[in-house]
């Protein structure tokens, strides 16, 4: 069956090269480019775990196609920390605050936190209620919840775009 | 947990999209957000030949005004129409509904047009369509056409689309400022599909209800428009309303089903039940300023 060239930006780097059209956006970056950081959980749009961003936004990556990327910016956990390798912000309150404990859901969970704090959107409300869009079979969700509790408190006062 | 093999299109116009329909003889399915049609395709419960993704038609995105009401484009992703003024303005209704749809991170690539043209019975945006008088605009190299939201479900999942048709715009009908919002829903989680759920605006003014658009989702094989309650609505006043009675009326318009989520005795006792208090609600605003 007929193979379709794709280019993108992924964590800055530009890519391109041949998929099936029923690639999954997902299985493209683990198995194609190796960012194993993206978990797939379920492959039909329920756990979350897959969460990337794309132009900025927290999408499922298992309900994307790779070929619908054409021409997007893609990041990944992977891409998440800065050049001296410092946890980003979500990262960082996620790992203080115990909101992991096995790790599968949480690649989506801090992508979705970034994405939001990106868009100037990391107030408690807002970050809580995106939080129906993982499901964690670990934390009971009270270490998430404590993590959002104090990202908001330290993103939003700094006022800062991280 | 893999798709089955398909070809890939993006055609970059309605015409050449719908040209391509046409060609595919009914092997093609059209892609917009791919929220609900991904995971089918996952589950291979579709299996098309080709897939016509329309994300790179520039029309078929927006939210305008046109004469008599506001225009949404199929392609509009649910997230930026949450965010959009024109539709906070002068629908809230489907504002109200659209903050339901999904989670955040869905919302931000589903599309109204995709939900609404998929007819999910237990889904908000078509309900939504139904209770407040949307028409759906459809092309194909046949020609254009306009159906009544109402008219195009005809059961779960199944419309009058043919299988060489595009949705290219859902047309919602002017309310006037003010008007009442009804919604209300009841899921197991947030982001769920409805177990029951009801839809719709009202007019009040010089003291009588003017106008009323009223639909169940979650309550039958489609959205369930409640003819009956909107006739028996239209032209009373509040105060004399009886809405326990009504209530019974507007069971009675929907065709509710036992499913592993719930029974459809469960389903009308549940809708009874959210009929009264939401009307309740919505009556005791009152009067359009
Ligand atoms: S793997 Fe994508 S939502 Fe579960
Ligand atoms: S930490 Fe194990 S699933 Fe969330």
């Amino acid at each position: 069956m007929s193979e379709y060239r794709v280019e993108m930006k992924v964590n800055g780097r530009r890519v391109a090269e041949a998929v099936e059209a029923r690639t999954s956006l997902g299985d493209f970056l683990r198995l194609k480019l190796g960012y194993t950081g993206v978990h797939m959980g379920c492959e039909h749009g329920v756990c979350g775990a897959c969460t990337i961003m794309v132009d900025g936004r927290a999408v499922r990556s298992c309900l994307m196609l790779a070929v619908q990327a054409e021409g997007s910016e893609v990041l990944t956990v992977e891409g998440l920390a800065d050049a001296q390798d410092a946890l980003h912000p979500a990262q960082d309150a996620m790992r203080k605050a115990h909101g992991l404990q096995c790790g599968f859901c949480t690649p989506g969970v801090v992508m979705t936190l970034a994405s939001l704090c990106a868009d100037r959107r990391c107030d408690e409300q807002s970050m809580v209620a995106a939080m129906s869009g993982h499901i964690c079979r670990c934390t009971g969700y009270q270490g998430i919840r404590r993590a959002i509790t104090m990202l908001a408190a330290e993103v939003g006062s700094a006022g800062s775009d991280t | 947990m893999k798709p089955a093999p398909f070809d890939y299109v993006r055609p970059a116009s309605i015409d050449e999209a719908c040209t391509i329909l046409s060609e595919a003889g009914g092997g093609a399915t059209v892609i917009a957000g791919g929220q609900t049609l991904v995971p089918l395709l996952n589950l291979r419960m579709s299996q098309p030949f080709v897939l016509v993704d329309i994300g790179a038609i520039p029309e078929l995105r927006g939210v305008d005004r046109v004469v008599g009401g506001i225009r949404v484009g199929p392609m509009t992703r649910q997230a930026d129409a949450l965010e959009d003024q024109l539709l906070a303005q002068h629908l809230p209704a489907f504002v109200r509904a659209l903050s339901h749809v999904g989670h955040h991170q869905t919302r931000n690539r589903g599309t109204i047009g995709g939900s609404v043209a998929l007819g999910e019975p237990a889904a908000e945006m078509p309900a939504t369509a139904v209770a407040l008088g949307a028409e759906i605009e459809i092309a194909s190299i046949r020609g254009t056409r306009r159906v009544p939201a109402e008219a195009f479900y005809l059961g779960p999942y199944m419309t009058v689309l043919e299988p060489d048709e595009l949705v290219t715009g859902i047309i919602y009908p002017d309310w006037p400022q003010g008007h009442l919002v009804v919604f209300q829903e009841l899921a197991q989680r947030p982001g769920d599909f409805a177990l029951v759920g009801m839809v719709g605006a009202l007019v009040i003014e010089g003291g009588l209800i003017q106008r009323v658009g009223l639909s169940w989702f979650g309550m039958g094989p489609t959205p369930m428009k409640m003819r009956r309650v909107e006739a028996e609505l239209q032209g009373k006043a509040p105060d004399a309303l009886d809405l326990k009675s009504l209530s019974r009326l507007a069971v009675s318009d929907a065709a509710p089903f036992d499913d592993h989520h719930a029974s459809a005795e469960y389903r009308r006792t549940v809708g009874g039940r959210m009929f009264t208090r939401s009307i309740g609600d919505a009556l005791a605003l009152g009067e359009v300023a």
